[in-house]
């Protein structure tokens, strides 16, 4: 059974125990436990079940390289799936329970999938479920879907927080063991702005479990006293439960922080996403330990050595009462050390190599511990528990000459340099044949932005493997990345390590070498998604022979552990196939992040109300507090109505227009765009911009505008005002404002950069209401302070003056039909002036209307409006603007394109108006379909509506739209399609201009 | 080519599956083909089959510079949909929703064509009035779609947050036939199926140039020697430039990074696939039970395959706030992929100014879901010499002309 | 995540600081001009895999337009400049063929 030891536990405080339950169970853990820990304290090994066949699984790893003991964790607004358990910190009151079983943990019955598991290899879903044709949405693909998908899907919304930040640093160091700290002191002590990360809660990764002695103490002292240093360099960041994710190029980091993963609902964010630019990055990442590939090897009970170890030393847990050691290489031997140190049984180690050497494996013998050399295991015992191994030679084919009774394995394959973020970016490794791994090549660095590397990688992450390697390493490689940096490091002696002589190790890929099918179709590669290497050796014999297609064919690599402990086997596995050597065969791409990242922490603070910035004109809290209907333009959120009590929207809509026609509107117009062009070529500029001619404009006049884009195409409208002599204002539409100051801005920067001419956007610095309506003048003269006269101020002229005290600039332009002023003032008395406006307004039955009668209004007017008359593909001439381009000028932007032939052609759809026959609304978005097919069967039409509304004022339905020969087919009846397809919508071709056609009520 | 089905499976259980072949050969190449296809992605591939099934011609290599379906095939979010505007738009990608329909009988290969559903969300009273003239166009362009309220979103979607603050769900554009496939799969059974009729799938070899005599093509040099050809199509998505230029013409293309990502599988909680488009984002649940999510392209060009990460953030938030049950589950893996933008953001289906070569790119973010479509087009393309209708509006000239396909329009969007 | 220094304000300017404009250095045709003209001005863009020339406005910063020349295939950024050059300075011609010796030039 796994247990907690009586003693030890350098990680966990004793004195304080832990409550938690898994699957409803309560059991008891210490502070500083990881759920891991705490389980297997409690002899809970079997923690979950395998994507696919549904397998008993046990805890097999002790950190973020943990394929099997996932667990849902938390419950309501903290629920969380998919939860490590060796990498979650255990606190009071943790709830967790075990996934993808059906009913218990214990009794899964999709376990059947195991029993037919010779009916199911790599890529057997692409070869059958194909007939019937129905039955795989119907029938398998639901089966499938049930089966698979690990932890349960959240329900509710997030209970926590979560925060963003920027930090900028010369050098940032990844990995806080004695690689990265000895990098970091370098780095420090010549004086450069430092960030360490470590992803777990400790520093000093490995090194102490294993019992390392840096400078004849124990690593530990090693390790307080670099922390000691750093933490009083001011210039020196350290943060520690901060994983590295991702290196983005020209030096970007993604960094996750759990700030609250321990201490759920304590105020504080869940997680810190941290955005870093450093000047150059280095990874001291450590290392990864792989299995090794024997029959059985997955199930519960089989762990890395490594792991074992440090549930021994770090938390004085005992995996097992009789571990056996099944290794290739010296370092597993650390491991029968722990284990027999700590008082429990190791009845053998079965070293693949056929002799053993080195001062560890004496070591172990001394103890008495039996090592069987030339040995590899032919079976794991057990079902949901390891039972026993079956020993067999390495060479043979798996003959069985000893059976050995235990409860754990302790396996190590050797161990892979964690590589991740140096090749996020591009970086490239190459094989090192002695250890049997990848490690980064310093000569083929991801690159910054300057050319220069990026990342430097040291330690064991650099394939430096004995502690004394490692310093050495870290030490040089720190002092290349400071002096890359421009920065000096002093000299200093390096931290020396005590050596131990290592035997060289032995790659095995199978154990053993010549296992039969059966054993192979037992030998586990990828625990979580249960891929085998009879899948691997099945995939390269169909021909999916890139690594690339045997993890796809095969899903290896694809869990949620990204392939930490699989990924190598896997492509060794493969290579052998194909006869072929491993770095021919390659990895796949590493891509961030390193390990998964919340989603929440992504999203950050963005949610909600201030899911996107939030622009508020002066009025904005007024409409809400009359309870506006607001819709989103743009960033904007205008009132699309202002509904009474019992109101429906529509009903709004219609009382906004009528009181507005026959009485007095008004509008909050303050996101109408307002570009101030000036400069003694500003008129020349707005020449090439506007479609028709600026220049001749009569200071105090306005006059409509069109604007094209290069193709031609009508991209924005608006009402331009000559100011003085070297001034206009250009409006622009709500949603154009930024879009066209750009525009602006590009042409005069980068093609006619010689033209004097400044432009600015003044949007949010004024103000703006529409006073609109038959008693718009009799509200400005109460309000008193200029004259508003028709002779004074006529129908497209402007003045400056002050209107009931505020200073304004007074518009007469109407895109309603009636008497209508469009009044800036200052931003900051906007509300006071739109609230006087109300208030002396009110015996004039002033009221205010939002977008939608706005909409209705200039609809009923023929007005066009930019995104409902024009898509992108529509051009003045089309919506016989013709008008307002001159003829006379030799150029404006769009000009070329348009003279193009599908432009300039006289088939194109023009705009017309259309009353349907019954006074209906034609439907939003109907087209008008026209005899016979195109030669893709398609119903060829004719035109299409583009804005078509119950017109309150005349009682009926109106429309505009598009339609081939435009106002040559007035009178025509057409037919319009329905939404459902059914039937059609007769109507006539008329004007577009429904109301008021001689423009008599805009000079009131 | 030994038939899949449940009975084979059965019978290789019994033998350790010793007895499966290969599913495409791994030939050297021939001195000359009736047709080369550079570039083995889903649309190279597609082309070649098309090309042998419904024109009889198998003297066919397709060649690739790394490993088949390795490229944007390989690396997309497997949507499939054919609601699309334009008449040439809605045409060609309905066929190619069609032909997945019957793809893995046809292929006899799962490629797992799941027609689940998919909503574009109308999160804007523009956008509302755009998916509406969407339905009336594709009611008669013979694509079946629908508009939906709100509250029906809500049942096909359990998880959806419809009354966000900014963006309520005011409706949406559905397609009941529209879904996914398994990417790999496509490009798999079709490779088998092009290696069964015989044709050469040739992997690991390179185009390094074009050669043609008195404006005809003669065939291309590789990284394994000169390969003749009468007919030459060019099929690498977003290295279409680069090939063009060595067979002398230049693209109105431009190579641009997109991005997507998949969050740790969970047990089902989506059905259908949902495209937010007000707020940049789209989901769907995999058979393997994660979400994959997509977003918007860089703003430069770039062969990197790799993207800038704000865009992550941006169309995670996206979706945190239209789905907000997701913020608690993780991403897992994000990765990118190099597409080639056109002028007006469709594709490119058309003969060249060379003779007797052809060019199919410009798919930009859509092209998984063509890829039966553009290789039934591209194929009779190829095949006749001249476009069918499929192909026809779709010419590399059109810009010149200004005949836009534009797909952006009406509140649509091109992916 | 690009980084690019705005020749004006002197800023590195992170790419969420900047909006991109793609090619530059394209001469506008307008009224008068060949369709060929036209059509290459408007949409044949050159889009090398390697050394480009590109436009980007640090939007959100000075609000300049800048041009950049840059590697499409390893982000390398070879230099800044205004956007009120013809050409790209003699300088950072040098210096990009002093680093990619098979650059054909920029035109």
């Amino acid at each position: 059974m796994s247990t907690r030891l009586s003693k030890g536990g350098r990680l966990i405080d004793r004195s304080t125990s832990q409550e938690f339950t898994f699957n409803g169970k309560r059991l008891q853990g210490f502070k500083g436990d990881t759920l891991a820990a705490a389980l297997l304290a409690n002899d809970q090994m079997l923690v979950g079940r395998s994507f696919k066949y549904h397998r008993p699984r046990g805890v097999v790893g002790s950190g973020v390289e943990e394929p099997n003991a996932l667990v849902n964790l938390g419950k309501g607004g903290r629920f969380e799936p998919n939860q490590r358990a060796t990498t979650t910190e255990l606190f009071n009151g943790l709830e967790a329970t075990s996934q993808n079983h059906w009913p218990s943990l214990e009794f899964d019955v999709g376990v059947v999938n195991n029993y037919a598991a010779r009916f199911l290899p790599a890529g057997f879903y692409y070869k059958t479920f194909i007939q019937p044709r129905a039955a795989w949405k119907h029938f398998f693909e639901p089966i499938i879907r049930q089966s698979a998908g690990l932890g349960k899907a959240p329900k509710d919304r997030d209970a926590d927080r979560y925060e963003q930040a920027y930090a900028y640093c010369d050098l940032l160091v990844v990995g806080g063991g004695i690689a990265g700290l000895q990098a970091a002191l370098v780095a420090g002590r010549a004086g450069l702005r430092v960030i360490l990360l470590e992803q777990t809660a400790h520093w000093g990764g490995r090194a102490p479990v294993d019992g390392d002695v840096i400078d004849g103490k124990p690593a530990q002292a090693f390790v307080e006293a670099a922390v000691a240093e750093l933490a009083g360099m001011d210039h020196v960041t350290l943060k520690v439960r901060t994983m590295g994710a991702g290196v983005y190029d020209h030096g970007y980091v993604l960094a996750d922080e759990r700030v609250a993963d321990h201490t759920p609902g304590d105020g504080r964010p869940k997680h810190r996403l941290w955005r870093i630019r450093a000047g150059k990055i280095l990874t001291a990442t450590g290392a990864i330990e792989r299995p090794l590939s024997f029959a059985g090897n997955d199930i519960p009970g089989v762990m890395l050595a490594g792991a074992v170890r440090d549930f021994v030393v770090n938390w004085a847990v005992s995996p097992g009462d009789r571990t056996v050691i099944v290794t290739n290489n010296d370092d597993a031997y650390r491991t029968a050390i722990a284990l027999k140190e700590a008082g429990l049984e190791v009845p053998a180690i079965i070293d693949a190599r056929a002799t053993v050497s080195g001062d560890l494996p004496a070591k172990a013998r001394a103890m008495g511990i039996r090592i069987e050399a030339g040995r590899a295991v032919a079976k794991v015992k057990g079902g949901k528990r390891v039972t026993g191994v079956a020993i067999c030679l390495q060479a043979g084919e798996g003959a069985v000459l000893d059976e050995i009774a235990c409860d754990a394995v302790a396996m190590s394959g050797g161990w892979s340099p964690v590589v991740h973020l140096f090749s996020h970016c591009g970086g490239k490794l190459i094989w090192d044949n002695a250890q049997a791994h990848f490690r980064p090549d310093a000569a083929r660095p991801p690159l910054n932005h300057d050319g220069a590397a990026m990342v430097y990688a040291a330690g064991i992450a650099n394939g430096a493997m004995t502690a004394a390697a490692v310093l050495a390493d870290a030490d040089a490689q720190a002092r290349v990345a400071v002096a890359a940096l421009g920065g000096t490091a002093a000299e200093a002696p390096v931290p020396q390590a005590a050596t131990v002589t290592e035997q060289p190790m032995d790659a095995v890929w199978i154990m053993p070498q010549g296992a039969t099918h059966a054993l192979k179709s037992k030998m586990w590669l990828d625990y979580q998604n249960d891929v085998k290497v009879s899948d691997v050796q099945l995939a390269a014999r169909e021909g999916y022979e890139s690594v690339e297609h045997t993890k796809r064919y095969t899903t290896l690599g694809m869990a949620t552990d990204q392939g930490k402990l699989s990924n190598i086997n896997g492509l060794a596995v493969l290579a052998g196939s194909l006869n072929a050597d491993i770095p021919q065969v390659g990895t796949t791409t590493f891509r961030p992040p390193y390990t998964p990242v919340t989603l929440g922490a992504l999203a950050g603070e963005s949610r909600g109300e201030i899911f996107q910035p939030l622009r508020k004109t002066p009025m904005h809290g007024w409409h809400e507090a009359k309870g506006a209907y607001l819709e989103p333009v743009g960033l904007w959120r205008r009132p699309y109505c202002f509904p009474r009590t019992g109101e429906t929207h529509e009903q709004a809509v219609h009382r906004e227009v009528l009181n507005t026609r026959s009485a007095l509107g008004l509008l909050d117009a303050s996101t109408l765009g307002k570009i101030i062009v000036k400069g003694p070529d500003a008129g020349k500029f707005l020449d090439m911009l506007y479609t028709g001619v600026m220049s001749t404009l009569p200071i105090g006049k306005c006059r409509y505008g069109l604007m094209c884009n290069e193709q031609g195409f009508l991209s924005d409208d608006g009402v331009v005002a000559r100011i003085d002599e070297d001034t206009w204002l250009c409006h622009t539409t709500s949603g154009g404002a930024d879009r066209i100051h750009a525009w602006m801005e590009d042409w005069l920067q980068c093609e006619w950069w010689d033209w004097q001419v400044y432009a600015a956007n003044v949007t949010e610095q004024y103000a703006q209401v529409a006073v609109v309506g038959p008693n718009a003048r009799k509200l400005l003269e109460k309000l008193g302070g200029m004259d508003v006269s028709k002779e004074a101020l006529p129908f497209m002229a402007w003045a400056d003056g002050t209107l009931g005290g505020f200073p304004c600039r007074v518009y007469r332009i109407s895109f309603s039909g009636e008497l209508s002023y469009e009044i800036a003032v200052p931003a900051s008395v906007g509300l006071a002036f739109w609230e006087k406006l109300h208030e002396a307004g009110a015996e004039f039955g002033a009221m205010p209307y939002g977008t939608e009668a706005l909409h209705v209004m200039r609809a009923e007017k023929g007005f066009i409006m930019i995104g409902d008359e024009t898509d992108g593909t529509i051009i003045p001439q089309d919506l016989n603007l013709g008008w307002a381009i001159s003829k006379k000028k030799a150029d404006y932007l769009g000009k070329r394109g348009q003279e193009r032939t599908y432009l300039a052609s006289p088939d194109r759809w023009k705009l017309a108006g259309f009353e349907t026959l019954d006074g209906s609304v034609v439907p939003d978005g109907a087209y008008i379909p026209a005899p016979g097919v195109n030669g893709n069967n398609q119903r060829n039409t004719q035109g299409r509506v583009t804005s078509t509304y119950f017109s309150p004022t005349l009682k009926r339905g109106i429309a505009m739209g598009l339609i081939k020969g435009g106002l040559d087919r007035k009178g025509e009846v057409v037919e319009f399609t329905t939404l459902s397809g059914t039937g059609t919508i007769k109507a006539r071709v008329v004007d577009p201009v429904f109301y008021d056609k001689d423009g008599e009520r805009v000079n009131g | 080519m030994k038939r899949y089905s449940v009975f084979a499976i059965a019978r290789e259980a019994f033998r350790d599956h010793t007895g499966w072949e290969r599913a495409w050969r791994n030939p050297t190449p021939k001195a000359q083909y009736d047709a080369i296809i550079v570039g083995a992605g889903g649309h190279g591939l597609a082309t070649a089959y098309y090309l042998g099934k419904n024109f009889g011609i198998t003297n066919v290599a397709i060649i690739e510079k790394g490993w088949l379906g390795g490229g944007n095939t390989g690396r997309n979010t497997t949507i499939i949909r054919s609601n699309y505007l334009q008449d040439p738009s809605a045409a060609i990608y309905e066929k190619a929703r069609s032909l997945y329909e019957t793809l893995s009988q046809d292929l006899n290969y799962n490629v797992m064509f799941s027609p689940r559903g998919l909503l574009m969300l109308a999160q804007t009273h523009h956008e509302v009035r755009g998916y509406l003239r969407t339905v009336h166009a594709n009611n008669l362009q013979g694509v079946a779609t629908e508009w939906i309220e709100p509250n029906r979103v809500k049942e096909l979607v359990p998880i959806i947050n419809i009354d966000g603050p900014r963006y309520p769900v005011l409706g949406a554009l559905y397609q009941a036939r529209g879904g996914t496939a398994r990417h790999d799969a496509v490009a798999w059974g079709y490779a088998r199926a092009c290696s069964a009729m015989g044709m050469d799938v040739i992997q690991q070899c390179e185009v390094k140039g074009v050669r043609s005599e008195n404006g005809q093509v003669t065939g291309v040099e590789t990284t394994k020697g000169f390969i003749g050809c009468k007919k030459l199509g060019i099929v690498v998505a977003g290295h279409s430039g680069q090939v063009a230029d060595m067979a002398g013409f230049r693209l109105p293309v431009e190579a641009v990074a997109l991005q997507a990502l998949v969050s740790e599988p969970i047990k089902p909680c989506m059905d259908v696939v949902v495209m937010a488009n007000t707020v940049h984002g789209y989901m769907s649940q995999s058979d393997k039970g994660e979400m994959v999510i997509g977003g918007g392209t860089d703003g430069f060009n770039n062969f990197t395959q790799r993207g800038s990460f704000h865009h992550i953030e941006e169309t995670l938030r996206a979706l945190v706030e239209t789905f907000p049950m997701i913020s608690r589950l993780k991403m897992l893996r994000q990765w990118g992929g190099i597409v080639d933008m056109t002028g007006d953001r469709s594709p490119i289906i058309s003969k060249t100014p060379l003779g007797n070569c052809f060019i199919n790119c410009g798919w930009g973010t859509g092209g998984f879901k063509a890829i039966p479509g553009s290789g039934w087009a591209m194929a009779e393309l190829m095949a006749k010499g001249e476009p069918g209708p499929l192909a026809a509006d779709f010419n590399m000239w059109r810009f010149r002309e200004g005949q836009f396909i534009d797909e952006s329009v009406a509140a649509g969007v091109a992916h | 995540m690009l980084i690019l220094e705005c020749p004006y304000c002197g800023v590195k300017a992170e790419e969420t600081e900047l909006s991109p404009g793609y090619e530059a250095h394209l001469k506008r045709f307008g009224p008068g001009s060949s369709d060929d003209d036209f059509e290459a001005y408007m949409f044949a863009r050159k889009n090398p895999k390697g050394v480009h020339f590109e436009r980007w406005r640090h939007s959100y910063g000075c609000g300049k337009w800048f041009l950049a020349a840059r590697c499409t295939a390893t982000l390398e950024v070879f230099g800044t400049y205004p956007a009120q050059s013809s050409e790209p300075p003699a300088d950072l011609m040098a210096k990009i063929k002093a680093k990619r010796p098979d650059w054909k030039g920029y035109k």
